[in-house]
């Protein structure tokens, strides 16, 4: 089964929907960068990921992703409070802006794709950890920069009856 | 009359944004209150009934729309305007919201003014 969006038009489409979501909702600006696809994510010494995951003929998750001073600036543009480190408040703001900006990719990409359903996030917070995709599924992924501070927007998407192996690890792994 | 408002979201952010949303309009605000899910939600109306519900869809145990059947199977609560404040941006949730009797349906992302204008709308008052 052929994804009907070239990954060019999902790069777009994360584009477009961030950008969106962040001068709607946090009153800034963003800037993007380019488009890479690929399987693992860089490994991250600190940091903060939210995922959202979709569910329909075709499956998968969208993530946001950043540093724990990005994710501060983030949280803190959409509550409109200053935040010295990530906290619970921190997080959950993380949480709704992967939740808007995923779901609104949902929508727009439906006309291809058809109707998904959405998970609530899951948030991650921590140190010396990678994440991964079941069967090495790949990440579209685009950066943007946002006053001096950078954050990551994901997408994976496979057929929703896809075949998965048994018995690889999940999604995240803490290095030892 | 003070206007008193259930706004039930799993999102903390969520709700404090809707709570700063009410403190700017001019309507007087009675007490408002909040609930991270449709269960927590209807334990809140049989407490205290309210005069609005800002409600997202999207939640775990008993999500928005289900909320909604069970508001206006109650007479006494069915008097009570539901706005739906939700990433579900499909032509379909919009019809069903709506057809399931939610006065209005706001998109996330969304701006203070949309959610004013809403509000306004279902209150038939201005809010600002």
């Amino acid at each position: 089964m052929v994804l009907p969006l070239t990954n060019d038009e999902i790069a777009g489409i994360i584009r477009a929907v961030t950008e969106n979501v962040f001068s709607t909702m946090l009153g800034v600006q963003v800037q993007p960068g380019g488009m890479t696809v690929h399987t693992i994510m860089a490994d991250q010494t600190e940091g903060v990921v939210a995922f959202v995951g979709f569910t329909g003929n075709w499956t998968g998750s969208g993530s946001i992703r950043c540093n724990g001073q990005s994710a501060c600036i983030i949280g803190g543009k959409l509550l409109m409070t200053d935040f010295a480190e990530v906290n619970e408040e921190v997080l959950d703001a993380l949480g709704e802006v992967a939740n808007m900006i995923i779901g609104n990719f949902k929508d727009e990409a439906a006309c291809k794709l058809g109707p998904l359903a959405l998970s609530t996030p899951t948030v991650i917070h921590g140190n010396s950890f990678h994440t991964r995709n079941w069967n090495g599924q790949s990440w579209i992924t685009v950066p943007f920069t946002c006053e001096g501070e950078s954050f990551e927007i994901k997408i994976c998407l496979v057929p929703g009856n896809a075949v998965r192996e048994p018995l690889r690890p999940a999604g995240l792994a803490v290095r030892q | 009359m003070a206007l008193d408002v259930l706004i039930v979201d799993d999102s903390a952010a969520i709700r404090k944004i809707l709570l700063r949303v009410l403190a700017q309009t001019e309507l007087t605000i009675g007490q408002i209150f909040e609930a991270g899910d449709g269960v927590e939600a209807l334990k809140a109306l049989e407490a205290q009934k309210v005069g609005l519900v800002l409600s997202d869809i999207n939640m775990p145990n008993m999500d928005g729309l289900q909320l909604l059947t069970s508001v206006r199977a109650r007479p006494e609560w069915n008097d009570i305007p539901v706005i739906m404040i939700t990433t579900e941006g499909s032509q379909a949730k919009v019809l069903e919201a709506v057809q399931m009797g939610a006065q209005g349906y706001v998109r996330k992302p969304f701006t203070a003014e949309q959610i004013k204008e809403k509000i306004s709308a279902c209150l038939g008052q201005p809010t600002h």
